[in-house]
């Protein structure tokens, strides 16, 4: 395991350059434009341990059980977006006639809305291809530990009652319910959320995230919290923030696709990951060679 | 698609979502079903109707269906114009289910893995649970089996509703059926005397919403979720491009006629998912209507136009007493005629002077 040894727990470590001779700059939390090029504040994360309940649904008994929590590691130091990707960013590609142009008609320093999963994917495939580096989309147990102490995960119903499925629904129905959040269409400014203990920025805020990981029905064994089979359907894909959720891959509008009980997705963006060591050493590391 | 949290009817549901998967929780509940007779029916395509008593010889049974849901794309005009459809059984409309009053129908839903998206069922005929659809969400690469009780009977519609904005989009993309519920000893007429039916066609009503390219052509896409974009925009216009029975503008025309004899009782079954339809038997009327579709009210006598509600279906007995070539169509004429609303009956038989006569053959107007 080879890693660059740049990194702090919980802070910026690096600001990574991307795009095309451009000042390295940083001032406060507010990248300014200057020129045609992307600058993206990066954050490393050291490796680490985290308890994580586990996406998707699950059965136990051939009932709905709450998710089970497993143990993740981050083995090398992951390399995050500080900010969600930009309007500013996206319509880059869009220029190039790469991406298609998003729903949300903003521009500049807000984070690009509007969004869907396949839209996030050929954005980072663009990006990747224009840097030579390999940008990608957090999976969900990237995302979590970057997201901390802002980690929600699903709005649980618990285990169900094999002799009454309708008592799970309705937990699910009350609990989503009595959170309470009120509809906040209007994307902010880059930072208006604030950052969490880790340094990354607006994470639960009003725009949603999609991960690189598919929704997936698992079965678990009867006495454990192993899962004992699991199908994954890759056309729904995690979305992450105030609550975790899943979308349709081309869903762009989170609240018509969305969530339940006054709390849908106001919208939908993405932040990405940088693969440290370019193509070769990131599909090695997928082919589990490193 | 799915998605478990995607809610029901714009964000008030999540329950769709919850359970769905393989939970079977009525085989528990339930203990003395599990003694009950079985029979398993292989459904056909509509219009047609599988084999069936319309009186039961028996007591209450289970009765097994098994469906498999395609995603594939679908002509529906005669311009080619494409749909990508997704369908219960490849059909549009899935094929009708006929059981009785107190039976249990017992589904098996399939969805390959060769489908890209998430689906489900909410049987109109069925109590609790979305109609089922909170326990029959199925991934591509899954099953489910679901059995409910058909505690009154009547026609109904069943649909896909996985949830959120993806339920009228599968609808409108053609996941819609009906469930027949017979009454145990038959059907009755107002006065509860039996009534019997020779034929039965099976037809259901799709509103299609096609996007246009800048020329004003319909669209065509590689998948279904390329056109989800395009086609809620058009949805929501509330303006459908096609207005058709059985999937296709002309699917129930010239070879594929429905056909009767003179003398012959025909019992039409008409459903509509989504959207209201008149349907109306040019040149012959309804002798007996359950416009709601529920036998347990008397059926209306003698309409010449009756009204399907959107998410209802309706059942029409109709003793053809004159030969010819009818059209049965939705009565408001430019769905019927523009948008492709209509299907055709073939009826042999003899000539009925009686009934109708032409007088004296057109001719010069005499002054
Ligand atoms: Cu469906």
């Amino acid at each position: 395991m080879s890693f660059d040894p740049v990194f702090s727990f919980g802070t910026v470590a690096a600001a990574a350059l991307i795009g095309l001779g451009f000042s390295h700059a940083i001032d406060g939390m507010y990248p300014q434009p200057r020129g045609p090029a992307v600058l993206t504040e990066m954050v490393t994360l050291a490796p680490g341990s985290f308890d994580h309940p586990q996406p998707g649904e699950f059965l136990r008994d051939n009932h709905p059980a709450a998710a089970p929590v497993a143990k993740e590691t981050i083995e090398t130091p992951l390399e995050i977006m500080r900010f969600q990707v930009t309007a500013s960013d996206y319509d880059r590609c869009v220029l190039d006639g790469t991406c298609k142009p998003a729903d949300a008609n903003l521009a500049g320093y807000v984070p690009v809305t509007g969004v869907s999963f396949l839209d996030a994917q050929a954005y980072a495939n663009w990006l990747s291809a224009r840097t030579g580096e390999t940008w990608r989309l957090p999976t969900d147990v990237e995302w979590a530990y970057a997201a901390g102490e802002r980690f929600h995960a699903d709005i649980e119903g618990g285990d169900g009652d094999s002799a009454d499925p309708a008592r799970r629904w309705l937990t699910q129905y009350r609990t989503e319910a009595a959170l309470g959040r009120k509809p906040d269409p209007e994307p902010r400014s880059l930072g208006a959320f604030g950052a969490n203990s880790k340094g990354v920025a607006d994470i639960a805020g009003n725009v949603w995230e999609w991960t690189a990981t598919c929704y997936a029905h698992a079965t678990m064994s009867s006495d454990s919290t192993l899962i004992a089979s699991s199908i994954s359907n890759c056309g729904v894909h995690v979305v992450e923030g105030f609550h975790r959720t899943y979308m349709s891959n081309f869903i762009r509008d989170g609240k018509s696709g969305g969530c339940a009980v006054g709390t849908p997705p106001d919208n939908l963006g993405f932040r990405l990951v940088h693969e440290r060591g370019g193509f070769l050493q990131a599909a090695l590391r997928r082919l589990g060679l490193t | 698609m799915l998605t478990r949290r995607e809610a029901l009817l714009g964000s008030v549901l999540t329950a769709a979502a919850v359970a769905a998967i393989g939970s079977t929780p009525a085989m528990a509940a339930v203990t003395d079903v599990a003694e009950l007779p079985r029979e398993k029916v292989t459904l056909v395509a509509p219009p047609f109707v599988h084999a069936h008593d319309q009186v039961a010889k028996s007591g209450p049974k289970i009765v097994e269906f098994t469906m498999k849901i395609e995603e594939k794309p679908m002509v529906i005009d005669a311009d080619g114009t494409q749909l990508n459809a997704m369908t219960y059984n490849g059909s549009i409309p899935g094929p009708l289910m006929v059981v009785h009053e107190g039976d249990y129908l017992e589904l098996t839903l399939i969805n390959p893995d060769t489908n890209t998206l998430a689906h489900n069922i909410d049987f109109h005929a069925a109590t609790g649970g979305l109609g089922g659809g909170a326990l029959t969400l199925i991934n591509p690469g899954e099953q489910v089996t679901l059995r409910f009780k058909a505690t009154r009977s009547g026609t109904f519609v069943y649909h896909c509703a996985p949830g959120g904005a993806m339920i009228p989009w599968h609808v409108v993309s053609g996941m819609s059926g009906a469930v027949m519920v017979l009454p145990r000893d038959g059907l009755r007429d107002e006065k509860g005397k039996p009534v019997r039916y020779d034929r039965i066609y099976y037809i259901g009503e799709n509103d299609f919403y096609i996007p246009r390219d800048e020329q004003g052509k319909f669209k065509k896409y590689d998948s279904a979720g390329d056109n989800y974009d395009d086609t809620v925009k058009v949805m929501r216009g509330l303006v459908p491009t096609h207005v058709v029975f059985n999937g296709n503008a002309g699917s129930l025309t010239g070879e594929n006629a429905m056909k009767a004899k003179v003398g012959e009782t025909v019992l039409i079954v008409h459903s509509q998912a989504n959207r209201d339809t008149r349907p109306h038997l040019i040149g012959g009327h309804g002798d007996f209507v359950w416009e709601h579709g529920k036998f347990g009210n008397p059926p209306a006598k003698d309409l010449e136009t009756w009204f399907i509600r959107g998410g209802s279906a309706g059942a029409a007995l109709y003793a053809f007493r004159q030969p010819g070539v009818y059209a049965y169509v939705n009565h408001n004429l430019i769905e019927a005629v523009e948008l492709g609303a209509t299907a055709h009956f073939t009826v042999d038989g003899k000539w009925d002077d009686d009934l109708m006569m032409q007088v004296e053959p057109p001719k010069a107007i005499a002054s």
